[in-house]
C-alpha cells in the first residue's frame, strides 16, 4: 500500500484517479490546489505525489519547485499532452516522471511503482560503497556525499547516478537509460533523461557547464567519468 | 519569357505608330508647302509677265496705225521682243489673221490658247510643256480706242520658258525633303520617351500581378494621374484588396473550424481522464462474478467504449496538432529492424506478423512517430487482411522503404484514393471497427513530417500493400 498525494483541480479526475488507485489498494490524499498540496505534504508525509500541471492559483510547476525546495519525495506529473513544453519545465523543476492524461489507473500505478523502485535496493549490491573524485556513493544507505556533505537527490537523480557510477566509463544511450532507470518502453521520451542529467549535474558537478562526472558522449549518450 | 517580349512588342508598336504619324504629317506639310509655293511662283511669273506686256503695249500701241499692215505688226513684235526682260518671244494676230512674229520662227503657243484668245476680252494665260521644259504663254487682247466694247482686233501673244521658276520650285522641293526626313527621324526620340512613360505603369502592373500570383496578396501599385492606366491600377488595387480580404476570411474560418475541433477534443479529455482512471475498476468488478450478468455486461460496455472514445479523442488532438503545424520531429539515429521488432513486441503482435529485416540498418528518424505509423499499418493489416501479414524493410542510398502487406481481400478500388482521408473506413456501412478512422491519416502526416511518403496499393495476387518511404537522414534533405 502506498500513500499517494493527488494534487488535481478537476473534481471528477481527482475522484476517478482516487477510485482507481484505492481499488488497487493504495491510500489517497486528495487536494485541489498547490497550496493545499504543500500543506498536506508536510502534514501527512505521503510516499509519492501525483501532480497536475494545470492548477488554479499556484501552478503545477511552481508547486513542483516548492516541493523540491524541501523534499525529495517522488513526483509524477499528470499532464495533458499539449503541455509538452510544461512537461519539460516540470522535469527540469525536479519531477521524476510524467503520465499523459487520460490514463488508466493501471498505467498510473505502473509509473508510480517504477519511480518508487528507484528508492529501493540497487541492482548491484556488491558495490556497496564507492568513492569517485569528491563523491562518496553509498549504495546501501542510498545517499551521496560530496566533500562529506549529503546531497539532496530526488529518487530518479539518485537512481541515474547509481546506475551510471556502477559502470564507470561505460557509455549508455539515452534509450538504454530510459529502459533501465525509468523502466520506459522502447519509444520513451528522451527529454526525461536530458532533464534529469541537467538537474543531477547542477547538484554534483563543480561546474555544470563543464561536467566531470556525468559526461555527454555526443551522438551516443552519457557516461560516468573518466575522472 | 513570353511576357517581356510582349512588352517590347507593345513598345515597338507604339514607336512605329508614332513614327508613321510623324512621317505622314511631315510629308503632308512638305507637300502642301511645296504645292502652294509652286503655285505662288508660277502665278507671280504670270502676273509679272502680263503686267510687263501690258505696259509695253500701252506705250507702243498708240503708234500703230488704225489698220496696221503686216510690217507694222512685225515692227511691234520686234520692239516687244527686245523690250522683254524675261526672254519672251511675241507674236501678234490682227483680226484673226495669221501670227506675225519678229523672227522667222513662231514662238510655241498651245492651240487651245489661240482658240480662246480669239473671242477673249481679258488676258489669258496657259502653262504648257515645250521641249520638256515648262513654258508659259499669255494672250493679251488689245481693243481699239474707237470701239472699246467691241471684239479686240489685235491679240498679242507672248511665251517664255519657266526654267528659272522651275529651278526655284526644285529648290523648294529639296528643302521640303531635307526638312521632312530629319524631323521624322528625330520623332523617334520623343516616341521612345512617350512609349516608356506609357508603358511604365503597364510594367508596374505586370510585376504587381506576378507578385500577387506568387502569393503576395498585400501587393498594391502606386497610382498617379487620372488616365485609363491609372484607372486600371485602381481596379487592380481594389481587386487585390478584395482577394486579400477573402483569403483572410477563408483562413480565419478554417482556423476557427480547426480551433473548434481542437477545443472540443480538449474539453472532452478532462471527463475522459476521470472515466479512464476507473475503467479497470469496472473491468475488475464485471469480471468478479459478484454482479448481476446485465450489470456486468453494461460495465464492460461502458469500459470498452470509454477506451475507444479516449483513443478517438487522442487521435483528434494529434490531428489538430498537425493542422496547427505544431507537430515537431524528435530525430534520433536508430536501428530500423530493432524498431520494427519492438513495435510488434510492445503490441504482442510478434507471433502473428512475419518480418523481413536487413540487419544493422540505421536511420535518423523520430522513433515514436515511426512506431505510430507502423502500429497503424500493421494493426490495419491484421484487422482487415488476414493471417499472412509481412513487414519488409529495404534500404536505398538515401531512403528506406518499409512495406506492410497482407493476404486479405485488398482495398476496394473505389476506396483506394481515399484510404488516407480522415474517417475513411474500409466498409461502406461505416460499421465501427477498433480504429478511430484517423489512424491512416495520422500515419500519413507522420510520414510527411519526416519528408517521406506513404502509399497504398493492391498486390497483383490480392492483398493490400502499404509502402512507407523515409529519408535516411531528414536533416540533409531540404
Amino acid at each position: 500500500m502506498t500513500r499517494v498525494l493527488v494534487i488535481e483541480d478537476d473534481p471528477a479526475v481527482r475522484r476517478g484517479v482516487s477510485l482507481g488507485l484505492r481499488h488497487r489498494g493504495h491510500e489517497t490524499l486528495l487536494v485541489s490546489t498547490g497550496e493545499e498540496g504543500l500543506a498536506e505534504l508536510v502534514a501527512s508525509a505521503p510516499e509519492i505525489v501525483l501532480l497536475d500541471l494545470m492548477l488554479p492559483g499556484m501552478s503545477g510547476l511552481e508547486t513542483c519547485r516548492r516541493i523540491r525546495a524541501f523534499s525529495q519525495v517522488p513526483i509524477v506529473i499528470l499532464s495533458a499532452r499539449d503541455d509538452d513544453v510544461d512537461v519539460v519545465v516540470g522535469l527540469e523543476a525536479g519531477a521524476d516522471d510524467y503520465v499523459i492524461k487520460p490514463a488508466s489507473s493501471e498505467v498510473i500505478e505502473a509509473r508510480m511503482r517504477a519511480v518508487l523502485r528507484r528508492t529501493g535496493r540497487p541492482s548491484s549490491p556488491d558495490l556497496a560503497r564507492g568513492t569517485y573524485g569528491d563523491l562518496l556513493v553509498d549504495r546501501v544507505a542510498l545517499r551521496v556525499l560530496k566533500h562529506g556533505e549529503q546531497l539532496a537527490l530526488a529518487p530518479t537523480e539518485l537512481k541515474l547516478l547509481l546506475f551510471l557510477s556502477a559502470a564507470p566509463e561505460q557509455t549508455f544511450s539515452r534509450q538504454q537509460l530510459l529502459e533501465q532507470v525509468w523502466e520506459h518502453s522502447f519509444h520513451g521520451d528522451y527529454r526525461l533523461v536530458d532533464a534529469c542529467v541537467m538537474r543531477l549535474r547542477a547538484k554534483i558537478e563543480d561546474d555544470p557547464r563543464n561536467p566531470r562526472y556525468i559526461q555527454t558522449v555526443r551522438g551516443f549518450g552519457y557516461r560516468f567519468g573518466p575522472l | 519569357m513570353i511576357r517581356p517580349r510582349l512588352a517590347r512588342g507593345l513598345r515597338a508598336q507604339l514607336v512605329l505608330v508614332f513614327l508613321l504619324v510623324s512621317v505622314i504629317s511631315a510629308l503632308t506639310a512638305a507637300t502642301v508647302t511645296f504645292r502652294q509655293g509652286r503655285t505662288a511662283i508660277v502665278e507671280r511669273a504670270q502676273a509679272d509677265a502680263l503686267q510687263e506686256l501690258r505696259a509695253h503695249l500701252t506705250s507702243r500701241a498708240p503708234d500703230l496705225p488704225a489698220d496696221p499692215g503686216e510690217a507694222d505688226l512685225r515692227t511691234l513684235a520686234l520692239q516687244l521682243d527686245r523690250a522683254g526682260t524675261r526672254g519672251w518671244r511675241t507674236a501678234l494676230s490682227y483680226r484673226d489673221g495669221p501670227l506675225v512674229t519678229a523672227g522667222a520662227q513662231a514662238p510655241p503657243l498651245p492651240g487651245r490658247l489661240r482658240a480662246q484668245a480669239a473671242s477673249a476680252t481679258t488676258a489669258l494665260a496657259q502653262r504648257f510643256h515645250h521641249d520638256r521644259t515648262p513654258w508659259l504663254a499669255v494672250a493679251l487682247p488689245v481693243t481699239s480706242a474707237a470701239r472699246p466694247d467691241g471684239p479686240a482686233p489685235l491679240v498679242v501673244y507672248a511665251s517664255f520658258s519657266l526654267a528659272s521658276q522651275e529651278q526655284d520650285v526644285g529648290t523648294l522641293a529639296a528643302a521640303a525633303r531635307a526638312g521632312a526626313l530629319p524631323v521624322a527621324l528625330a520623332s523617334i526620340i520623343p516616341a521612345l520617351l512617350a512609349a516608356r512613360r506609357l508603358l511604365r505603369p503597364v510594367r508596374r502592373l505586370r510585376s504587381a500581378a506576378e507578385r500577387m500570383a506568387a502569393g503576395g496578396l498585400d501587393t498594391r501599385v502606386t497610382v498617379t494621374g487620372d488616365d485609363e492606366l491609372a484607372d486600371l491600377g485602381r481596379t487592380f488595387n481594389a481587386m487585390a484588396a478584395r482577394v486579400q480580404a477573402d483569403a483572410a476570411t477563408l483562413r480565419d474560418m478554417e482556423a476557427r473550424a480547426r480551433r473548434f475541433a481542437a477545443d472540443v477534443s480538449h474539453e472532452l479529455r478532462t471527463p475522459l481522464a476521470a472515466m479512464t482512471a476507473v475503467t479497470d475498476v469496472l473491468d475488475a468488478d464485471a469480471a468478479s462474478g459478484r454482479l448481476a450478468p446485465l450489470t456486468a455486461e453494461a460495465l464492460r460496455l461502458v469500459s470498452g467504449e470509454t477506451r475507444k472514445l479516449t483513443h478517438l479523442v487522442e487521435d483528434l488532438i494529434e490531428v489538430s496538432r498537425f493542422d496547427a503545424g505544431a507537430a515537431v520531429l524528435t530525430l534520433d539515429e536508430v536501428d530500423v529492424g530493432e524498431l520494427v521488432v519492438k513495435t510488434l513486441a510492445l503490441r504482442h503482435w510478434s507471433g502473428r506478423v512475419r518480418t523481413d529485416l536487413p540487419p544493422g540498418l540505421r536511420a535518423r528518424l523520430d522513433p515514436r512517430r515511426v512506431d505510430v505509423i507502423l502500429a497503424n499499418l500493421v494493426g490495419n493489416a491484421l484487422r482487415h487482411g488476414g493471417t499472412a501479414v509481412l513487414v519488409r524493410v529495404r534500404a536505398g542510398d538515401d531512403r528506406i522503404a518499409i512495406t506492410v502487406s497482407d493476404d486479405g481481400p485488398g482495398i476496394p478500388a473505389g476506396l483506394l484514393p481515399h484510404v488516407f482521408d480522415r474517417f475513411t473506413k474500409a466498409d461502406a456501412a461505416r460499421t465501427r471497427t477498433e480504429g478511430s478512422g484517423l489512424g491512416l491519416a495520422i500515419a500519413l502526416e507522420n510520414a510527411r513530417l519526416h519528408g517521406g511518403t506513404l502509399t497504398a496499393a493492391n498486390a497483383p495476387d490480392g492483398g493490400a500493400v502499404l509502402t512507407l518511404t523515409l529519408p535516411r537522414d531528414p536533416g540533409t534533405e531540404d
